[in-house]
């Protein structure tokens, strides 16, 4: 393994024979600690955050976990009543529930015992809190907001054009990488040409030509032009051409069309290719927003990252949907992320693209 | 496919794993439709004979290249170089390079208020200014960060996912993350009230929007750049530490005498590859501020896009022209990319 032979920087520490930690160790402890805390705080606070309820995130400064204050029914009360600790002037501490304020002074009553009424200076009162998950954030889109809508459009423009471009790229580059054919040097000088031209840069043309195929606010219109990516054809040519060639005449010895060679014989080989490549294209398609945002205009075919830029806009005051829909949207790529982080960072290594 | 000779087996042990589960759960129905695609191809082998079969493998994928990319290329061109309102090139009357002289139409280039397209030029601005910081910032960290992950530490597998995660997260929720952070009463400010300093309204003041729109951005692909240094790193061969360590040198002196001269072509791809993304930087900064406060963070990516989508009179034209503009400095910079990647190889 190459992080066997790997010497580093410091080289001296072999196989954990304690020599004495050098200051640079420390500090690079330190400098992966506010790293850590850094990187994975912002994503953590975000995720405790979206767990507290609406008065909860009002509160300034923030607590760190999910507080809420506790609501109890009192017999004789249509309206659940918040609970206080209420240190009374006999000395005792009692939990009172508030039945209302007037001014400096609160009107409590005791929930076990409703026939006892106290008046109580507001200074003399605490809320009682209790950690408590406010999974209403989450459950309350469904029905609110046509969130499961969005998430269904994304799953399916992620699926779909990762399926075609699995399909359409390793036929591609099967194509370059098995024939000798006149043409072969313009085509893949064409490959290496589109690599070159970002969306970005054509974003109006390509708008023209989703609208004359008819396909505006549509999902195909998100799907189909990103679905040949010439970062793909590569990706998979550089792999089949290490495949032997005997494997491709022993086949055609055995009278096997070419198209069976392509999928029996070729694509089952070039499967840690394909596995990268699918990776990748699900990041590229979960996350897209530059051209969906152009194209994508009726609230009903948004994806999760237009409705969510949408409604940052209008939810302004209510951050604890905002802040569950993010979550959400973030739980697919946190999945892709921990089960294959070894798989995304060997090919982003190896190829040098994201 | 037991019968496959071992050699024929996949020999890069990348992604084994994943193309297990990946085979696993596509196999089936894809193969079905697959098979049914056998005979219409084999007939077609027939008519045109094996060899040229290599076309119709090429074919779809061209078609996609051909509408999504070449096609729109030259529209692009036709679009900047007529005007008018309508969307379809042949509805549009030529206008010569008169959008072009419109964008360029400038008291001075330094002042984009005297230009008649300020914000035009105001992206161009902040966009030069924000790739100043960002590249800067993105290199030093991930350098930084490539080398220390490169140091003989515990959990290090650990700390380079710590430092990868956010490249993944989509840019949509990366800036919603930092708002969340940075707004009046959140996080960054709780902080710095317990400190016993004043609350600030980060995206209020033009200067810390600026800041905070090129922190958040290193601060998502950071990881990225560290993977290719970190790659970059690893490749130096063992046996020049282990000379250096039998002459007792010291570690600056190793660094900076065999780490860095041998790091330096990885780092013109990373310098390359910055200045290319961050010239396109639009959907981060975007979400995080709006491009403002007023235009103090809008990016020429968000100038196109509104021209031509969001502002009243959809001025596809001006957007074209403006986009044949921005197409041409990254041509530079891709040729720049080209150079840097074949002195690599080298």
């Amino acid at each position: 393994m190459a992080t066997m032979r790997l010497s580093s920087l410091l080289g001296q520490r072999r196989n954990g024979q304690g020599r004495p930690l050098h200051w640079t160790d420390v500090a690079a402890y330190i400098y992966l600690a506010v790293g850590v805390v850094l990187m994975f705080g912002p994503v953590l606070w975000l995720v405790m955050s979206s767990f507290k309820t609406q008065s909860a995130l009002l509160e300034f400064p923030p607590s760190a976990l999910p507080f809420a204050q506790v609501e109890v029914t009192v017999p004789g009360q249509s309206q659940k009543l918040p609970l206080f600790r209420v240190a009374l002037p006999d000395g005792t501490v009692r939990e009172l529930a508030q039945l209302r304020r007037i001014g400096l002074i609160a009107q409590m009553i005791d929930p076990a015992d409703p026939s006892q009424q106290f008046r109580v200076a507001l200074d003399k009162r605490e809320p009682v809190r209790r950690i408590a998950l406010a999974t209403e954030n989450y459950s309350e889109p469904l029905q609110r907001f046509a969130f499961l809508r969005f998430l269904s459009n994304s799953v399916f423009v992620t699926v779909v054009a990762t399926l075609i471009t699995l399909l359409i790229n390793s036929m591609a580059a099967y194509g370059l990488a098995v024939y000798q054919f006149p043409g072969k040097q313009a085509a893949t000088l064409a490959v290496i040409g589109t690599l070159m031209i970002p969306m970005t840069i054509i974003l109006v043309p390509v708008y023209l030509v989703v609208t004359e195929l008819g396909l505006t606010n549509s999902l195909w219109a998100v799907i189909l032009p990103g679905a040949a990516t010439p970062t793909g054809v590569f990706l998979l040519r550089q792999y089949m051409l290490t495949l032997p060639k005997d494997l491709i005449e022993a086949a055609r010895m055995d009278k096997a069309s070419e198209w069976q060679i392509y999928w029996r014989i070729v694509m089952p080989l070039t499967l840690p290719a394909l596995a990268v490549l699918a990776i990748f294209s699900i990041m590229w398609r979960w996350n897209e927003f530059l051209w969906p945002l152009a194209v994508l205009t009726k609230t009903e075919v948004y994806t999760l990252q237009i409705a969510l830029n949408a409604f940052q806009g209008e939810l302004q005051t209510q951050w604890h949907y905002l802040l569950a829909m993010t979550v959400v949207t973030l739980i697919p790529v946190a999945l892709v992320f921990v089960f294959l982080q070894r798989f995304i960072t060997t090919g982003i290594g190896s190829t040098g693209m994201k | 496919m037991s019968d496959i000779p071992s050699a024929a087996r996949p020999q890069r042990g990348l992604a084994n794993g994943a193309a297990a589960w990946l085979g696993g759960v596509a196999a089936l129905p894809v193969g079905v439709a697959l098979q049914l695609l056998d005979p219409p191809m084999r007939w077609m082998q027939r008519m045109i004979g094996a060899r040229r079969m290599a076309y119709v493998f090429l074919l779809p994928n061209f078609v996609f290249f051909g509408l999504f990319v070449f096609l729109p290329i030259g529209i692009n061109v036709v679009f900047s170089v007529t005007g008018g309102t309508a969307l379809f090139p042949s509805q549009r009357p030529y206008v010569g390079a008169e959008q072009f002289a419109y964008l360029f139409d400038c008291g001075s280039y330094l002042d984009p208020s005297s230009c008649r397209e300020d914000h035009f030029w105001r992206g161009v601005a902040n966009t030069a200014k924000f790739i100043v910081f960002q590249v800067t910032a993105m290199v030093l960290f991930s350098l930084v960060t490539a080398l220390v992950l490169n140091m003989k530490i515990r959990g290090r597998g650990f700390f380079r996912a710590v430092y990868f995660f956010p490249v993944l997260l989509s840019p949509v929720v990366v800036a919603l993350i930092w708002k969340w952070i940075l707004q009046r009463d959140g996080l960054l400010n709780a902080a710095i009230t317990t400190l016993g300093g004043q609350k600030i309204l980060f995206f209020v003041d033009p200067s810390w929007a600026m800041f905070w729109a090129v922190f958040v951005s290193v601060w998502a692909h950071m990881g990225f750049y560290t993977l290719i240094l970190l790659a970059g790193l690893q490749a130096i061969p063992a046996d020049l530490y282990e000379a250096a360590e039998m002459d007792a040198t010291p570690r600056w002196r190793v660094l900076i005498r065999i780490t860095l001269p041998l790091l330096w072509p990885n780092m013109i791809v990373v310098i390359v590859l910055a200045l290319i993304k961050g010239a396109q930087t639009f959907d981060e900064v975007f979400v995080l501020t709006g491009g403002g406060p007023g235009t103090a963070t809008l990016m020429v990516v968000q100038y196109i896009y509104e021209t031509a989508f969001s502002s009243q009179v959809q001025n596809f034209g001006l957007a074209a022209a403006a986009s044949v503009v921005l197409g041409v400095v990254l041509f530079g910079l891709t040729l720049l990319q080209f150079a840097a990647a074949r002195r690599k190889e080298v």
